[in-house]
């Protein structure tokens, strides 16, 4: 015999149905760990990491004994983090003799690791270290511009797939509409050899330029590093396909209230609440409105009211 | 500017790419490398913008908002596509006979009670709890309530539909169509023979094997040291309990019940001992071979040694048997022995 288990709130049934594969993703969560051995710097470089995708990250900041992400075996308890905190990035930091200061960052389908980029941290800067006006800060969640600079990017496999790797790591929401005075973030990589990338945050300054388009000045915010490409491994082909899919049509978006009519075209209803004249507040109450004082007399009469004490002569 | 066109502008992601940029010698110092990256960035970014504000935008309160185009790189997906719901086997059949769903009202008209009432639900038309007086029917059997039975009847349908809804999700749950919020457990025993469902230990039962555990000692656990956080034991006390042996009509007839439904077991296991025919006529035979052999006036050690066997063999000496495999006689002697002492 099978019984129906469902949840008892509906809060849980709302966070069950987020977590629910969709039609249009919205954008993955970042999930943050590290290994028993960490760095300074790898600790500072994961924890502006996390600043910066403070919006859709968890840091765990717990030491992992058995994550080995390229080893087969090693994976099980990162498939079992991504399962539990519904992230889909991983960003894995470790340091030993052979590679000190790396950086793992891994994405999974269906909670399965789907692929891997390794690099290591070198000429770390942290965010505390620069100085900058307060005031062009960006804000949490805002969406970044991403520039990619050098041919290498397009000619080494490994950057290549760096590339599209940190693309997908802070490009931020999904979005369809975008406001366009929010925009104040911009991620810079460049390719400044075979192996080396430059990557840097900078924010954002829209200057008037007399045109539609404003000038764009970029201002260096931090944190900046560059990451040295070592170990990664790409998706199988048959696994790249199937993650590759996108549903042909969009959902649709239920229209209420609008129906089509042969003759009259399309029709409208339109709800109005119940608009309550009766005990409406008048703004002000002019002199007819008012209750008299006289009147109020008369109703109640004198009666209950004692009389005046008449100021007795004593003779 | 005028190297725009040598950029990738994706507007979907807000990025650009300039595959041709090379570092015509690398900057000796880093502030150097930094401040070309930002120039360069700041041309990029200078030409998502371009493309950007140029796009159609609709005036909003907080400022203009601009509709994206579909991004052209295609990063993979987090999850699968969601996966078509199979049809219910209703729908099947639906679709087969042609049958359309029609829109029925939310209320209908009760001629009982002459107002409007809900289809379904609570206080419905038709509410079997509103019905004072069924009348009878020639074809009514005697001794039945009309009232129950329809009650019954109305259960029956309820529990028809809910195995049926059982089973629709179950394909639903084949297919990988099951909606997120709902999941589908195993309740009962699978078959015997098949793989037994691995069963989870509630938190309950672990406290009682705890308080189990707790009060096994001589002094009941009276005088261990109770851990930190640790609840006092759940079952103490009488743990077995004795029917009352007064005869009587309830619970006097079950301690009476109970006696004899164990007493008939044995007696049905050991039924078929009372009279072994076999064995019965294999002594006989025994018997009359004896006496024949006796008229004879030949010494009798095969029957001594039959007598022998017969005795041990049934009660003490099984487990002799197996140990030593000498000549029975000795074996036997050797039991006898150890017993005296």
């Amino acid at each position: 015999m099978l019984s129906v288990k469902t949840p008892k709130k509906g809060r849980i049934k709302r966070e069950l149905d987020k977590r629910a594969p969709k039609l249009v993703e919205t954008g993955k969560k970042t999930l943050i760990l590290q290994g028993t051995k960490t760095s300074s710097v790898l600790n500072s470089v994961l924890a502006d990491l996390y600043h910066l995708k403070r919006d859709n990250a968890i840091r765990y900041t717990r030491k992992n004994d058995n994550i080995r992400p390229f080893e087969s075996g090693g994976e099980s308890s990162l498939e079992f983090f991504s399962q539990k905190t519904d992230c889909s990035i991983f960003v894995y930091g470790s340091t030993s003799k052979k590679r000190p200061n790396n950086i793992v960052i891994g994405r999974t389908y269906d909670h399965h690791i789907y692929d891997l980029v390794e690099v290591g941290v070198e000429n770390f800067k942290p965010m505390s270290s620069f100085t900058y006006d307060k005031k062009v800060a960006p804000h949490i969640g805002s969406k970044p511009f991403i520039a990619f600079i050098g041919e290498g990017f397009e000619s080494v496999d490994e950057l290549k797939h760096l590339k599209e790797v940190l693309l997908d790591l802070l490009r931020g929401e999904v979005v369809e509409n975008l406001n366009l005075i929010g925009l104040d973030r911009a991620y810079v990589c460049t390719a400044v050899s075979s192996n080396r990338v430059f990557l840097t945050h900078c924010a954002i300054r829209l200057k008037k330029s007399g045109t539609v388009v404003p000038r764009v000045e970029l201002v260096e915010v931090g944190p900046s590093m560059d990451l040295v490409a070592r170990r990664h491994r790409l998706p199988n082909e048959s696994l790249r396909k199937e993650a590759m899919k996108t549903a042909k049509d969009r959902p649709k978006k239920k229209i209420k209230n609008v129906s089509a009519d042969a003759v009259q075209g399309k029709v409208g209803k339109i709800y109005i609440p119940d608009q309550k004249i009766g005990d409406m507040a008048l703004p002000d109450k002019s002199k007819g409105v008012k209750r008299e004082r006289r009147e109020a007399k008369m109703k109640n009469g004198d009666k209950d009211r004692a009389p005046k004490k008449q100021k007795e002569d004593s003779e | 500017m005028e190297t725009e066109n040598q950029y990738e502008v994706d507007i979907g992601h807000l990025l650009a790419f300039d595959p041709h940029h090379q570092f015509p010698s690398l900057p000796s110092s880093r502030e150097e490398l930094v401040e070309e990256c930002v120039r360069k960035g700041t041309e990029l970014v200078q030409a998502i913008a371009v493309s950007l504000f140029n796009l159609p935008s609709t005036e909003d309160v907080d400022g203009p908002l601009v509709k994206l185009p579909p991004p052209t790189t295609k990063l993979p997906r987090e999850k699968h596509l969601p996966k078509p719901k199979p049809p219910t086997k209703w729908e099947l059949f639906a679709k087969a006979k042609g049958i359309k769903k029609r829109k029925k009202d939310k209320v209908m008209w009760d001629e009982q009670t002459n107002n409007w009432k809900r289809r379904y639900g609570y206080d419905r038309v038709n509410d079997d709890e509103d019905i004072p007086i069924i009348e009878a029917k020639m074809t009514d059997e005697p001794g039945e309530d009309p009232f129950s039975r329809r009650k019954a009847e109305k259960k029956k349908r309820v529990d028809k539909q809910e195995k049926n809804r059982l089973q629709n999700l179950k394909q639903t749950a084949k297919a990988g169509a099951l909606p997120s919020h709902i999941q589908l457990a195993a309740t009962a025993l699978p078959i015997t023979g098949t793989q037994a469902a691995p069963k989870k230990v509630t938190k309950d039962e672990l406290g009682n094997v705890a308080g189990l555990a707790a009060t096994a000692t001589a002094s009941g656990g009276k005088f261990d040291k109770k851990l930190a956080g640790e609840k006092p034991v759940k079952k103490q006390g009488k743990h077995r309990k004795f029917l009352p042996v007064v005869e009587g009509s309830g619970m006097g007839r079950q301690e009476k019940e109970q006696t004899d439904k164990v007493l008939s077991k044995i007696i049905s296991q050991n039924s078929h001992e009372i009279l072994n025919l076999d064995k019965a006529v294999s002594k006989y035979t025994v018997k009359k071979e004896k006496n024949r052999k006796n008229q004879l006036g030949k010494p009798s050690t095969p029957s001594s040694k039959l007598k022998a066997n017969s005795k041990p063999m049934k009660v003490k000496n099984k487990p002799n048997k197996k140990f030593v495999k000498g000549p029975k006689a000795g074996s036997s002697k050797k039991g006898g022995k150890a017993k005296s002492k």
